[in-house]
């Protein structure tokens, strides 16, 4: 009986094909949406894990998340070091990683940090980053930078391999740092998350690239910014007035120099900034206290700062240096209910406008956000099967007509109507089951085609997962609204053939 | 055994006005064939509908095979049928994307009784039952039913009738579609596959001309003394 349906099928081959493929395109439809769905939050998911609390400049906590964990789009102006560094200090935060953004890599995000972020990220529930090949920033110089596995696997770095990174995060850019090359320290193992397409590089090395381009504007005063413009200030300050300089030094030391050496003081053993800021005040006074100011830094101000910090506290032991401004901060507490409290420490602290962001909480409210396009998509695929389903009781009962005399002929030599009630359903039996195969070959094809694609610019992988429990229930369901439909043929057939009989004359 | 047996048959269309079938008696021997001829729409087809229990019949008037047509109800009357009935229709007998074998092997797949009289081999049977009936080639036999000309059409249909030697078989102007050459051709065939085989043949047609090829011709309009 299957046989003859299946022949009776092949028999109407163009018509129940494209009943098949609409039945087949609405399964990959419906089951796409969800694995898409699905894939996308595991891939947030797996990519969040580990850390308690985001800190960044104040903003959208949805947007802090995608661009800090996903290196999708960007946060606010920068927080200031002096805010890292409170962070850091706070009795219940464990551990703190700067991070720094902006850059890209081929289109790929960089991200500035230090050894402290492959010491403390986690992904996919738990499990620390692993090197495929090479060492992460530790003992490497400012120039080291750690790649994702994908991005070693497009561009064939490995460790050794001298990249430059561009300005800005689109994947055509003109604005290319060639003159702050990074060499590669190390490729990480695979991951599945957005670490994958991600290129890291130290705090140092982030700041280089940008300290040479913003050097106009930058603060001639910073040594951390940049060591070499610096020193070129220096010779500049030799061949020229470096006598006169000496002289109102001595001067300063006999007069009311004092004053201001006790200034420096405090400022050594206090903040670099603050440093800065007194600098600032210095060069809007006296010309002469400018060039003391100089002389300090000659006599190793970066010296000083590092001191200073080391001054700070034991845990800061990887931030040998410190930047302006950073991005963001990932933090991890020691007790993780404390994450509230700290929450609203951050959000309350009055120097800097942070936001303190639970990954979690902000990826429910990303699902919020994107549930009522999640809902329209599913709704849009089951319509797409409903149209199949009709396209279907269409097409079987278009050709009843014309099969009557075929029904007739089959009661003649003994099949029951209910026989041939039986073979209406078992050809739409057959062409849902059809169309349910060729949806799974048409998900399987489309994800494997656009796997890589939706991997290099979203992170999102896909996967050829076998069948949850949930898509076989989708799959069951379709199967049995195919069934349901069939019952209206069917049922005009039994009647059609009980009233015809064999006697239907054409 | 009588192959069939009618005995005061009386028949009315659902809603009709008089009856379409009122039928003293009527009945064959095994191997016997019988011309039933008359108009058109005299009421020749609702006989055999009768027989062959596609419509309600009155318990205890058509017995087949011995077998009280009237008291079998619903799908087993379509297993009954096909049992002990074959048939062949007017025009459009076969299911055209079948093959002329497929579409004579069709009682067997639905008939276990059928397959069983068929021969160990059912297929042989059908191939040499069509060449009997002129097919020979076997590249017809393979063909779809659609491809073939009317007259070979209805020979396949009378090789389905055929086929695991039915006690009955109701032919319904199966020659109309058909020429004159040819229609005598193939009620000679049928008639005499039809002996051979000791099936009883009930054949009904408009054409006096074909009664010659019967054991014995009946005039519907004196057989169906009230009907309409």
């Amino acid at each position: 009986m299957l046989g003859f349906s299946l022949r009776s099928l092949w028999n109407r081959r163009f018509v129940a094909g494209l009943t098949v493929l609409a039945i087949g395109l609405s399964v990959a439809l419906i089951l796409g949406v969800e694995r898409l769905r699905d894939g996308a939050r595991d891939s947030f998911a797996n990519s969040a894990s580990g850390i308690d609390l985001i800190v960044a400049p104040r903003g959208n906590s949805v947007q802090i998340l995608m661009a800090t964990v996903f290196g999708v789009g960007g946060t606010g102006t920068g927080m200031t070091w002096d805010s890292f560094e409170w962070l850091e200090d706070r009795p219940e935060v464990a551990w703190a990683v700067p991070i720094q953004m902006g850059d890209n890599h081929r289109g790929y995000p960089v991200i500035g940090t230090d050894a402290s972020y492959f010491e403390h990220f986690r992904h996919s529930g738990g499990q620390p980053l692993a090197l495929a090949a090479g060492t992460f920033f530790t003992g490497e110089g400012a120039d080291a930078a750690v790649v994702g596995a994908e991005i070693a696997v497009r561009f064939g770095y490995a460790p050794g391999t001298v990249i430059v990174n561009a300005h800005g995060s689109g994947e055509v850019s003109f604005d290319v740092h060639d003159e702050a090359p990074f060499i590669i320290s190390g490729v990480l193992a695979r991951t599945g998350t957005a670490v994958d397409r991600m290129v890291f590089v130290t705090l140092e090395g982030f700041d280089t690239i940008h300290a040479q381009e913003e050097t106009p504007l930058a603060d001639p005063l910073d040594p951390a910014a940049m060591p070499s413009d610096d020193h070129d200030a220096h010779d500049d300050h030799e061949a020229g007035d470096e006598h006169e300089d000496h002289d109102a030094h001595d001067d300063h030391e006999a007069g009311d120099a004092h004053e201001d050496h006790d200034a420096h003081d405090d400022h050594e053993a206090g903040d670099a900034h603050e440093d800065h800021d007194a600098h600032d005040d210095h060069e809007a006074g006296d010309a002469h206290e400018d060039h003391d100011a100089y002389d300090d830094h000659e006599a190793g101000d970066a010296h000083d700062d590092h001191d200073a910090h080391g001054d700070h506290k034991g845990t800061e032991a990887g931030h040998d240096h410190e930047p302006d401004r950073i991005n963001a901060v990932y933090v991890g507490l020691i007790d993780r209910t404390s994450v509230l409290g700290l929450q609203r420490a951050v959000n309350e602290r009055p120097s800097d406008a942070l936001s303190a962001v639970l990954p979690a909480v902000a990826l429910a409210e990303l699902w919020g956000i994107t549930g009522t396009a999640e809902r329209a998509m599913r709704l849009m695929a089951w319509a797409v099967a409903l149209a199949g389903m009709i396209g279907m009781v269409v097409m079987l009962s278009a050709t009843l007509d014309t099969r009557r005399r075929e029904f007739a002929i089959l009661r003649s030599v003994g099949a029951t109507p209910a026989r041939i009630f039986g073979l209406i359903v078992i050809e739409a039996a057959s062409l849902t089951a059809a169309g349910l195969i060729l949806g799974l070959v048409l998900l399987t094809v489309a994800t494997f085609v656009t796997d890589p694609i939706l991997s290099a610019r979203f992170g999102l992988r896909l996967g050829l997962n076998v069948f949850g429990a949930s898509e076989l229930a989708a799959l069951f369901v379709i199967f049995c609204a195919g069934l349901l439909a069939s019952l209206v043929p069917a049922v005009r057939v039994y009647r059609m053939t009980l009233a015809d009989g064999l006697s239907v004359r054409l | 055994m009588h192959p069939l047996r009618i005995e005061r048959l009386v028949y009315r269309w659902p809603g009709a006005e008089r009856n379409t079938l009122e039928i003293g008696a009527l009945s064959l021997a095994s191997g016997e064939s019988l011309f039933l001829f008359g108009p058109s729409g005299c009421g020749k087809s609702t006989l055999l509908s009768a027989i062959a229990g596609v419509v309600e019949v009155p318990k205890g008037a058509i017995r087949v095979a011995d077998q009280d047509v009237g008291a079998v109800h619903g799908g087993a009357r379509d297993r009954f049928r096909v049992d002990h009935i074959g048939m062949i229709f007017q025009v459009f007998n076969l299911i055209p994307w079948l093959s002329a074998i497929e579409n004579v092997l069709l009682p067997c797949t639905y008939s276990r009784h059928r397959r069983v009289r068929a021969g160990d081999n059912p297929e042989g049977t059908a191939r040499r039952l069509l060449s009997e009936l002129g097919l020979a080639d076997p590249s017809l036999a393979s063909k779809p039913a659609n491809e073939l000309s009317v007259g070979q059409q209805q020979r396949v249909a009378a090789a389905r009738a055929l086929i695991g030697k039915p006690d009955l078989i109701l032919a319904d102007e199966p020659t109309s579609a058909l020429d004159e050459a040819a229609k005598a051709a193939f009620v000679d065939l049928l008639a005499r596959e039809c002996a051979e085989a000791g099936t009883a043949l009930l054949f009904v047609s408009h054409d006096r001309s074909l009664e010659r090829h019967f054991d014995r011709g009946v005039d519907f309009l004196a057989l169906n003394e009230g009907g309409a």
